[in-house]
């Protein structure tokens, strides 16, 4: 865990250094840069590492845990991690390991619709607001100041009081909850960009509206958003993973992570990896996704 | 400076009234009312009658305009209409609920800010970049690990495998320790986070030159010159600070089996009960806009600067300029 931690090592100096470097060979290296940044950070080769196994398992749960998540040996219950059974056995004899495995599903792909509908609402607001300014802006930026002004986890529980219970449902909850902090930042970019002189120009040479901004504004603005998007990924992980903890996720046999850590509670005193290593596995991926924003953050040059 | 409470004042009023109208828009304008929530699908022993005759009780058989201008009168008179499961009063609910929260977000908040602090002071005061590196590395893992994992591991090596605190309830001090410890994890690295960036900033400034040249000492330069300036942008996220206690206390109250708001929140979206459902997010509203006031109010005590800017311009409140700068410090360091 301290290697994920690495990349704050790099002082203020390597950091400009490091971006300064990396502003003058970028037209010449172009993608190639960003695997060779990956492979100069060991902090990071293990997030990349841990994130492509984590996506590996969402996408082909089968590849790495050919077992059942849902049936069990009753003869193999609460058997501690051993070589057979890597993350130990259940009360019913379930494998962990392959629970979690094929938890990773349900779990990554509600965290990546909760990102989908925040990014796409949040930046389409964001971008209107920016853009077009005026009254409109006005009455959006103050709505979005009440948001802000509600709890996201508060925000989420009441959209799901409305919409019902579910994977899906608790991924659109989440996603909302978050449309105030992403149309915030997207706004602030639009203004900075619109304010440019390659927009002022566009405008000049007589481009219509809609072709400034999506030319123009929304390529240019975007940068920070896509920042923000990897760094909502880990919150969107959290926030989707305490909501099925809290139970307003699937229904109990599916093993969504939240739900893992939720039915091993019962288990506690006696069974301590069946709540200590699903919620393990949930830090660690929110940690590599932490990880990798930053370095991404450090890409953009946005340095702090 | 009259005229700027009374424009503080106002805001919060403003802001209430949003909050209300968008837990509103929320809770009743999307399709599904409390009545067909509760007696919807599954049962069918209830007919469409008295499905009628309920709707007419909570009065959800009138037209949209009408139902948010009732609510929104009943609300102004302090009466946020009643539980649809518990049948009692919402705001009778919030207050029995509010005194083991505030115990358990009291404690988070004051350890939150002896631990963050520490951090992010020992962090920038040392001289050797080993140390604050691993220190400002501790953060980013405060906010990684899931709190409702965080507190059950606290219960089984402090209740179980080390019989120190107990695992649940609501029964003295000790019951109190580890909720307030789970608590106030996210709290303590978000204040840490910003603390350091402020701190960061601080000790750049050409106060801490003039100072350090006149031969002050690195630790009376950092306690009496940066930290005091470094603490005031820290004090406007104070709201969101509480903000997040108040969101954290679903978990964390679920996790200890505690009585508070909380746990308060849980049974009733289980149950999913709009009424309380819909007092429990105007009163973290309320909260949020409580504490932004007092800190606006407490603002310029503080920092003369804000009340002459505020004259001249009007200027924006000291937390919405702050609101934007949170999300990108959370993100980094």
């Amino acid at each position: 865990m301290t290697e994920l931690l690495d990349d704050v090592t790099a002082t203020s100096k390597d950091r400009f250094a490091d971006a300064l470097r990396e502003r003058q060979d970028e037209q010449t290296r172009g993608r190639l840069a960003w695997l060779l940044d990956i492979l100069r950070k060991p902090g990071l080769l293990v997030a990349s590492v841990w994130l492509a196994l984590i996506l590996a398992a969402a996408f082909a749960p089968q590849l790495l845990a050919p077992g059942d998540p849902l049936v069990g040996v009753p003869a193999d219950k609460l058997q501690a991690p051993s070589s057979a059974h890597w993350f130990g056995t259940d009360q019913i004899g379930r494998d962990l390991y392959t629970r979690v495995v094929h938890g990773t599903h349900l779990t990554l792909e509600a965290a990546l619709v909760a990102v989908g509908v925040g990014l796409l609402v949040g930046a389409a607001v964001g971008l209107l607001a920016g853009f077009v300014g005026g009254v409109f802006d006005d009455v959006v930026m103050r709505i979005i100041d009440v948001l802000l002004s509600i709890p996201g986890l508060l925000l989420s529980l009441a959209l799901i009081t409305a919409l019902g219970f579910g994977t899906i449902k608790v991924a659109i909850a989440v996603g909302l909850a978050s449309v105030a902090t992403v149309s915030r930042i997207m706004r602030s970019e639009v203004l900075r960009v619109r304010s440019s002189v390659y927009v002022e120009a566009a405008h000049a040479g007589g481009s219509r509206w809609w072709s400034v901004l999506f030319q123009h504004v929304l390529p240019n603005a975007s940068g920070p958003v896509i920042v923000l998007a990897a760094l909502q990924l880990g919150a969107a992980i959290l926030a989707v993973s305490a909501l099925s903890f809290l139970g307003f996720g699937a229904p109990p046999p599916a093993p969504e992570w939240g739900a893992l850590v939720s039915g091993g509670r019962d288990y506690l005193r006696t069974s301590w990896w069946l709540t200590t290593l699903p919620g393990l596995t949930i830090a660690l991926t929110v940690l590599a996704a932490g990880r990798i924003s930053r370095a991404l953050d450090r890409h953009e040059g946005n340095d702090a | 400076m009259n005229r700027y409470v009374l424009a503080r004042l106002g805001q919060a009023l403003l802001v209430l009234w949003a909050a209300y109208t968008v837990s509103f828009v929320v809770l009743y304008a999307l399709p599904g009312d409390p009545v067909s929530l509760m007696f919807g699908s599954e049962s069918s022993d209830v007919t469409p009658a008295q499905l009628a005759a309920l709707r007419a009780q909570y009065g959800l058989d009138q037209s949209l305009p009408v139902q948010y201008a009732t609510h929104l009168g009943a609300a102004l008179r302090g009466d946020l209409g009643s539980s649809v499961v518990l049948h009692r009063p919402v705001a009778a609910l919030i207050a029995e609920a509010i005194p083991p929260t505030a115990a358990i977000a009291a404690a988070a908040f004051v350890l939150a800010l002896l631990v963050g602090g520490a951090l992010a002071i020992v962090a920038t005061l040392t001289r050797s970049r080993g140390l604050s590196n691993a220190l400002l590395g501790v953060p980013p893992l405060g906010v990684a690990i899931p709190s409702f994992w965080f507190g059950l591991m606290l219960v089984q090596w402090f209740s179980f495998a080390h019989p120190i605190f107990p695992a649940v309830g609501n029964k003295g001090f000790s019951s109190i320790v580890l909720p307030a410890v789970t608590l106030a994890v996210p709290t303590a690295a978000l204040i840490a986070q910003m603390l350091s960036r402020s701190l960061q900033h601080s000790l750049r400034q050409p106060y801490v030159d003039t100072a350090r040249a006149k031969g002050v000492g690195p630790v009376r330069v950092h306690f009496r010159h940066a930290l005091r300036n470094a603490s005031l942008p820290a004090l406007t996220v104070t709201g969101l600070v509480v903000g997040e206690l108040l969101a954290g206390a679903v978990v964390t109250e679920t996790v200890f089996s505690r009585p508070g708001i909380g746990r308060l929140t849980a049974t009733s979206v289980t149950a999913q009960d709009i009424p309380v459902v819909q007092g429990i997010v105007l009163f973290a509203a309320a909260v949020f806009v409580l504490v932004n006031l007092a800190v606006d109010l407490l603002y310029p005590l503080l920092d003369p600067r804000i009340v002459r800017h505020s004259k001249a311009a009007r200027s924006q409140p000291a937390t919405a300029q702050a609101a934007p700068t949170l999300e990108p410090a959370t993100a980094g360091v």
